[in-house]
């Protein structure tokens, strides 16, 4: 929780506004010889939208690793400027990134606990502020009754995510027999469970048919909107990003190409080129800009 | 109606020739396999060893591996009325063998025994139960498009299964627990059918205390037993050492033992689950060369004798006449009767067995066993919502081995005499067995199997030397039917609608 | 007389031998754990059925008149090498292969199940009593001498470090040079994607397990000759100091999984020189747990990098 001041970077405005969330400064990842992301720095803002885009392999996964607390990185700072004071990512080891500086997030391949219910889910996302309610186990095997309300708190809580994600429902359905479109949104049920300042969403919508994808559209903005936090994507569906994102930054081979809202990324020679390999093209290809009909991709393929 | 197995499958003609030389194939391997260690056996003689042959069994098992593939392929190719009809003739044939003695009387029973293929009944029994096998599964492909069910469609079938036996556990748990309670009164109930009981409940309470580990966190512990011996020892010699009584000892013999457990499983529990298995594995056997020579305080090969025998909650001994303090049967105004102290052990580790029990129902529905589960089923998703991997499996381990401790405090004390030979592997290897007979996570399932694996074997001794080689075999094939454990079912901990409202189930 | 020369020597010749048959125990361990990702619980038995297997094939030919030691040695070798092979082989096909794709569990599992099957199996056959046999090779030669400590080097010791060094050169070259090399080293890396470009899976899994098989096989003949006597039980410890080799020299490593034999070997012998020569097995072990603590990739593994 050590303040980052003396290291602040100058004070910046982040591209599509905001209070400043997240501040990535010189990020470099090396996996023996290979730079999997080299140098990248940027701003994220609270209730704002910052979309990361890239070609394959540019290195978006890496970063979210880094951010949320899978990799150390190489080099670089990264500080997530929390309501409760600063924490420098870089530092916090594994599963603290979630505990302390309530940083959430959900993986390109799901991962949820597909033996366990859907409403189960959303309570072990809950385990923290559970732990603490129940005593650390004492008081909850005894029953009492400062447990029993922080758990009925919880489902409360599960419920409205539920409702939100229109999985109330199938609460009681194992997470595992749930179609693939439910599963997505369940993920980002259980990280917004976690009460997160910060939630990274990686491919939220890979794999979703148009109908889907537009409602994932309206979470995310719900989500924006209503709880004010910030929401890291990155996202190959360029119909989702251009729409909901408010600041996009475009990563290829590691660096950071381009940097600011959808207008001026999207008329950035440099994106066109790192997409298309030449430099004639204005605009992004059709089957950038109209991912929306997810041309050549069912549903199942994940 | 049942379905003729014709219709709707694509039935191959059969190629006799490749038929013939799959099985063929298949005998020669377990030729290959048997030749050594079946064909020749070696004999201890003075100043060596010598060596007989089997060759007569070899032959037979490679006969009956030809005929068995043969059967298999029968069934593969959807023609099961072969198998059908050579199978049950063949069963027959092995029971009255068998059975020869009870049917024709010792005499001529004597004369067909001698055309057993195995000397053994228990080999031919193993034999009868594989032909017994086929012909259900041939049954089954007479009357089903196929003939045999794919694993989801079996998972889904056995817990359902599991499901029922859970549901039929809330009624026939408390009519356990009743016949439990009432059994010392029991007028079968000899010192014998105690004791056995008493052994059953030890296992069952181990089984449950592992049943955490294994089940819940899914971590595989294979040194379980390491845990128990820490708890027996640490009992024995507080008890025979510093004179400290069963009731204030047991709870240190836990303690020591989840401290055990906290400071072993802390450097490995963040690697990979496999490691977790091996180092279990090394600890038990190293626990073990551990008290067998440190000779000054373990006593070594001969172990603790003399621990003290648990006095009735420190009011009373079980004893004829107690020189200083109450005897048992006098302040109850009894006759005096040596199985008192054996009811007094049957309660006492029915007690604490279902101290077990009610705290793994507990935790199980508290944050920290929720955490347990979630662990088992995705590590890295924990790590994303802020669990703490390490401290999370170490409370599950710790809390495990714990209980181990307490199971063995009572070894110690119902034996009064302990040495490390009580320790080995194989009873690691056997409550690890009842736990996967049981089905992970299921508490009534480590009650049936703890009955089957511990109590049959108490009943019918002539089985012992083969126990072991049951329960390996057992694990496999458990494991090759259905992964998730025999009678796995998991229950969930808590539910937005109540049980008997079922949301659509879209998948 | 412990801090002489010749005594170290002494302990480093017997560290040596020893640790030829771990490093070769150790071998099929990675390997295993290399191409499937899980130990193969089962693999000390599968030593102990090559010792087994050996110490017939020993007294079948001492009851045939076969009494030229380089012959009767090189019949055992085959014979032992081929039959504890298909017992490998036939490990994988029952037991793991239909578990490719189930939970970490269930296969570990059903390892375990394997390994106290394959005990229990060769303690009903052969009985549990301890099996001794006579030296077959015996003498040696003077290698050193210090105040009338004479440090010997005995032609079974030559024999086994000779022979394991051999087998090491032959398997490299598999390893490096052949398909079958190049498609295990695919499969290490991705099973699915190597089966998309035409790498027979099933075949390649089925060659390790034989590979580690055969090399353990013959752990087993020199265990045997070494010690001279074996009982059905020899395989728990081996695989347990064996596996703590593979660790110790980085799982997935096979140059690792050699170094790592020799050094447990080293490490049990000198134990035993200098300390008790009871608590050499806790030696072992400890080492285990050290190497887990502070260098879990071992010294020659590669990092493993998680992918999320």
């Amino acid at each position: 929780m050590s303040a980052a001041d003396s290291f602040a970077a100058p004070v910046a405005e982040v591209p599509g506004g905001g209070q400043t969330l997240l501040t990535v400064e010189h990020l470099t990842m090396r996996f023996g010889g290979l730079v999997a992301i080299d140098d990248v720095s940027f701003l994220g803002a609270d209730g704002r939208i910052t979309a990361i885009i890239g070609p394959n392999g540019a290195g978006k996964t890496t970063l979210f690793n880094c951010l949320t607390g899978f990799y150390k990185p190489t080099v670089g700072r990264l500080t997530l400027h929390h309501p409760e004071g600063e924490f420098l990512l870089e530092r916090l080891e594994g599963y603290r990134t979630a505990q302390k500086a309530s940083v959430a997030r959900t993986f390109q391949n799901i991962r949820l606990f597909p033996r366990m219910t859907v409403l189960e889910n959303l309570i072990v996302a809950q385990h923290n502020k559970l732990m603490r309610a129940s005593g650390f186990t004492a008081a909850g095997l005894f029953g009492l009754k400062v447990y029993r309300d922080a758990e009925a708190k919880a489902v409360d809580l599960a419920r409205y995510w539920l409702d939100h994600t229109k999985l109330t429902e199938k609460a009681d359905v194992e997470a595992g027999n749930l179609p693939y479109g439910d599963q997505r949104r369940l993920e980002i049920a259980r990280a917004m469970c976690t009460e997160p300042v910060l939630l990274c969403l990686d491919e939220p919508a890979a794999g979703l048919n148009p109908r889907e994808s537009h409602d994932l559209n309206d979470l995310l903005r719900y989500i924006r909107n209503e709880h004010k936090i910030g929401i890291l994507l990155i996202e190959h569906d360029m119909s989702v990003v251009m729409e909901i994102s408010d600041h996009i930054i475009v990563l290829d081979y590691g660096r950071k190409i381009s940097d600011g809202t959808p207008k001026a990324v999207r008329n950035d020679p440099a994106v066109i080129r790192a997409y298309l390999g030449q430099e004639e093209h204005e605009e992004l290809p059709p089957e950038i800009m109209a991912g929306a009909d997810n041309a050549g991709r069912s549903p199942d393929d994940a | 109606m049942a379905v003729s197995a014709a219709e709707g499958i694509d039935i191959r003609p059969l190629n006799l020739a490749a038929m013939v030389r799959e099985a063929s194939i298949t005998a020669l391997v377990v030729f290959a396999l048997a030749i050594g260690l079946v064909g020749f056996e070696t004999l201890d003689v003075p100043g060596g060893v010598a060596i007989r042959t089997r060759f007569a069994d070899v032959a037979v098992v490679m006969a009956l591996a030809f005929v068995g593939r043969i059967a298999l392929i029968l069934l593969r190719e959807h023609r099961p009325r072969p198998v059908l009809i050579v199978a049950p003739i063949l069963t027959a044939i092995m029971l009255v063998l068998l059975l020869s003695e009870t049917i024709f009387g010792s005499e001529s029973g004597a004369a067909l025994k001698r055309f057993m293929p195995f000397h053994d009944p228990v080999v031919l029994w193993g034999v009868v139960a594989v032909t017994v096998i086929l012909a259900v599964r041939a049954a089954y492909a007479q009357t089903h498009v196929s003939s045999s069910l794919t694993l989801e469609e079996r998972d889904a079938r056995m817990d359902r299964i599991g499901a029922g036996v859970q549901r039929a556990a809330r009624l026939l748990g408390p009519l356990l627990l009743g016949a439990a309670i009432v059994l010392p009164f029991m007028p079968f109930a000899d010192r014998r059918v105690l004791d056995i009981g008493v052994l059953v409940l030890m296992y069952v309470m181990l089984g449950w205390g592992l049943n955490i580990v294994v089940g819940l966190a899914g971590l595989l512990d294979l040194g379980y037993v390491a845990f128990y011996a820490v708890g027996a020892y640490s009992f024995a010699l507080l008890a025979t050492q510093f004179d400290v009584s069963f009731w204030v000892a047991l709870p240190f013999a836990g303690l020591m033992a989840g401290t055990a457990g906290v400071l072993l499983g802390f450097p490995v529990l963040r690697l990979r689950g496999d490691y977790l298995a091996i180092v279990t594995l090394g600890f038990g056997e190293m626990i073990r060369v551990i008290l067998l020579n440190w000779y000054s305080f373990t006593g070594g090969p001969d172990g603790v004798s003399g621990i003290p025998r648990p006095s009735f909650f420190g009011l009373a001994e079980f004893s004829r006449s107690v020189p200083d303090g109450t005897a048992f049967h006098e302040m109850f105004g009894l006759e005096y009767a040596s199985i008192h102290r054996i009811i007094f052990l049957f309660y006492l580790i029915l007690a604490m067995a279902l101290v077990v029990n009610v705290f793994t129902m507990r935790i199980r529905k508290l944050p920290i066993g929720r955490a347990w589960e979630a662990l088992r089923e995705d590590e890295t998703a924990c790590r994303s919502l802020g669990i703490n991997p390490r401290n999370t499996k170490l409370t599950a381990f710790g809390i495990g081995a714990m209980f181990a401790g307490f199971a063995g405090s009572f070894f110690a004390t119902r034996q009064g005499f302990i040495s490390p030979e009580s320790f080995t592997f194989i009873e690691s290897a056997v409550i690890l067995a009842i736990v996967v007979l049981g089905g992970f996570g299921s508490q009534i399932g480590v009650v049936i199997a703890a009955v089957v694996l511990i109590g049959l074997p108490e009943f019918f001794r002539d089985l012992q030397q083969y126990r072991m080689l049951a329960f390996g075999m057992a694990m496999v094939l458990i494991m090759l039917w259905r992964p998730a454990g025999l009678l796995a079912h998991r229950e969930p901990t808590l539910r937005l609608f109540g049980r008997d409202k079922k949301p659509e189930t879209n998948s | 007389m412990q801090n002489s020369f010749a005594y170290f020597l002494d302990q480093l010749i017997n560290g040596l031998t020893l640790g030829s048959i771990y490093g070769l125990i150790a071998i099929g361990y990675t390997m295993v754990y290399g191409i499937i990702g899980m130990i193969n619980f089962a693999h000390g038995e599968i030593f102990m059925i090559g010792a087994f297997v050996s110490i017939i094939t020993f007294l079948l030919l001492g009851m045939a008149g076969v009494t030229w030691v380089p012959l009767a040695l090189i019949i055992v070798l085959v014979v032992a090498m081929t039959l504890t092979a298909i017992y490998g082989w036939t490990l994988e096909r029952v037991a793991y292969r239909p578990l490719r794709r189930s939970p970490r569990l269930a296969a570990l599992i059903t390892a375990i199940g394997m390994s106290i099957f394959l005990q229990n199996y060769v303690q009903l056959l052969q009985s549990a009593r301890n099996k001794p046999m006579q030296p077959v090779v015996s003498g040696g030669v003077q290698v050193f001498e210090q105040q009338g400590y004479v440090v010997s080097l005995s032609f079974m010791q030559m024999i086994i470090i000779v022979l394991t060094v051999l087998l090491m050169i032959i398997f490299t070259t598999v390893i490096v040079r052949t398909t079958l090399g190049r498609a295990q080293r695919a499969c290490e890396q991705d099973r699915d994607m190597a089966a998309l470009i035409g790498v027979n899976v099933d075949r390649t899994i089925s060659l390790t397990f034989v590979m580690g098989a055969a090399l353990a096989s013959v752990a087993g003949l020199m265990f045997l000759l070494y010690y001279g006597v074996i009982d059905f039980y020899i395989g728990f410890l081996a695989g347990i100091k064996a596996f703590t080799a593979a660790v110790l020299g980085g799982i997935g490593s096979l140059p690792g999984a050699m170094l790592g034999g020799i050094l447990i070997g080293l490490i049990e012998a000198f134990w035993s020189g200098y300390f008790t020569v009871e608590y050499k097995d806790v030696a072992a072990f400890s080492i285990l747990v050290l190497v887990l603590i502070f260098r879990p990739t071992g010294l020659l593994g590669k990092p493993d990098i998680e992918k999320v």
